[in-house]
């Protein structure tokens, strides 16, 4: 098994196909939107593939250590960041093929139009621990 | 095995150990161990005492782990005798309980944690569930608590406040794993209104009560949010409600008003009203006038700019808006609701939008946005 991170970016990716803001789209393609996603994740529990999934707020700071006995400095956020992290779902699955199928699935959630978004997500491995048997 | 038995005794086995001179943190585990004995013994073989059978199981636990300690400790002399379960002072126990495990040296997460396990007798796996965190996390969480107050005198007088706070963010945060923190606060809160006389701690039960009561209602079959006038009030529960009522009207008539029992009355009326439209919005005005008063809260004021606005029109709504701060939380979705009452659907949609990027959780998000959508939807079809 390998654990794979599928990220959803507000803000970074290359843009979607279907490129519509959701407050643009109607209350019933909405609708279908979620209740897609929510029969992704349930059916990914129901295969024992799904691991942790979890939403980001849209905004964040930046923060940094300013010295022994100085409060953190506190900045942003600032709108040069390229990368926005939106959310992620968190795989484990038998390899990288079956990780690409799903996040292909995820990408092709309706949108505008009731059409597939055809969003890019981004899919990392994770590093996980060395295996026992290494010759 | 009838596990709301066993967990409604456990405050009281706890006290008992505490009062018979154990140390919280101890009695505690040892409470928690006979807890689990008794989940695998009482099916095959039940006690005709249960409460005397937990007191004797947690006391024996407490004695071995104390005397695994006590050559290095030398506290021998303090566990040489059982103590007696006969008939003691229940009541005054489970309140000291609750206070200890409110205590104001506790910060608010530890506080509801600690009152989870020791007086609500969850596992820590079941708190850890209900919070989301890895069961370690949990356990760790517990035991800094319980260290914390394991000074504590256990028969100083608490503060009824403290303790309404906690059980007010156990019934308003946390996720449901196998255990509803909702129908858990509202046990909490019922068994210690009959431990302490208190109109505040009646106005928090009736609070939880009545909202308790609307919760089948308040989301869609999809999980979507339903806000309370567009929702099936047939499917509210009425012995809930009546029940709310009841316990609201008998702590009003003491005449020691606080702000659970003035949100508990704004609750009230809602309940009582067979339909949305028929809502006694200057009634509520008037108790949101009452709970500004007694809290200060510019969340108050924000809620009381949409009752004014169905009492009194959108544009009293709007003139209410004015003097608040728009970097309250839920400001802009107030406002988007205000606008959309008044007409300007541009604004409204915009600011629904906005509140949807503002948004503290999916739920509200998803929501919000629908909202923005609808009103997108109609202006530009």
């Amino acid at each position: 098994m390998a654990k794979y991170l599928l990220l959803k970016h507000y803000r970074g990716a290359p843009a979607a196909v279907n490129d519509v803001p959701m407050d643009q789209w109607t209350p019933e393609e909405i609708s279908a939107h979620m209740q897609y996603m929510q029969d992704f994740a349930t059916r990914l529990e129901g295969t024992g593939e799904f691991v942790d999934g979890q939403a980001l707020a849209p905004e964040g700071t930046f923060v940094r250590y300013d010295g022994a006995g100085r409060p953190p400095v506190t900045d942003g956020p600032f709108a040069e960041t390229k990368d926005l992290i939106a959310g992620w779902m968190v795989i484990d699955v038998d390899g990288y093929e079956r990780a690409v199928e799903l996040a292909g699935e995820l990408s092709a959630a309706p949108g505008a139009g009731g059409r597939p978004i055809h969003e890019w997500l981004e899919l990392r491995p994770f590093l996980t621990a060395p295996p026992t048997i290494t010759e | 095995m009838d596990e709301a038995l066993l967990r409604s005794l456990t405050p009281g086995v706890l006290g008992v150990l505490v009062r018979c001179g154990a140390d919280f943190a101890a009695a505690e585990d040892a409470v928690q161990d006979a807890l689990v004995e008794a989940v695998r013994a009482w099916p095959a073989d039940p006690p005709r005492d249960p409460k005397g059978w937990l007191v004797t199981v947690a006391w024996r636990r407490f004695l071995d782990a104390t005397r695994a300690d006590a050559a290095r400790r030398r506290r021998e002399d303090r566990v040489d005798e059982e103590p007696v379960p006969g008939p003691v002072p229940a009541v005054d126990d489970t309140l000291q309980l609750y206070f200890l495990c409110a205590h104001p040296s506790l910060t608010p997460s530890s506080a509801v944690a600690l009152t989870l396990r020791a007086v609500g007798g969850l596992t820590t796996r079941q708190i850890a569930q209900a919070y989301l965190v890895p069961e370690a996390t949990m356990a760790q969480r517990i035991s800094r608590a319980k260290r914390t107050v394991s000074g504590v005198r256990f028969d100083q007088p608490g503060d009824a406040a403290t303790v309404l706070r906690v059980l007010y963010l156990v019934f308003n945060e946390g996720y449901s794993g196998d255990v509803d923190l909702a129908a858990e606060a509202i046990r909490l809160t019922r068994q210690l209104a009959a431990a302490i006389d208190h109109p505040e701690v009646a106005g928090l039960l009736a609070l939880m009560l009545l909202h308790h009561a609307r919760c089948s209602a308040r989301t869609a079959p999809d999980g979507s949010l339903v806000p309370l006038a567009e929702q099936d009030r047939g499917r509210w529960d009425t012995a809930a409600i009546a029940e709310g009522v009841e316990i609201l009207q008998a702590a009003l008539a003491r005449d020691r008003l606080g702000e659970f029992q003035a949100q508990a009355a704004i609750a009230a009326l809602h309940a009582d009203a067979p339909a949305a439209e028929e809502t006694d919005w200057v009634q509520i005005v008037e108790w949101y006038d009452e709970l500004a008063r007694l809290t200060d809260s510019p969340v108050v004021r924000l809620n009381r700019a949409v009752a004014v606005c169905e009492a009194d029109g959108p544009r009293a709504g709007l003139a209410a808006l004015v003097a608040l701060d728009d970097s309250l939380p839920r400001h802009a979705a107030v406002a988007a609701y205000l606008h959309e009452r008044d007409g300007d659907l541009a604004t409204a949609a915009r600011l629904y939008a906005e509140a949807a990027h503002k948004a503290p959780n999916l739920a509200e998000r998803d929501h919000l946005t629908r909202q923005a959508a609808r009103l997108n939807a109609r202006r530009c079809p």
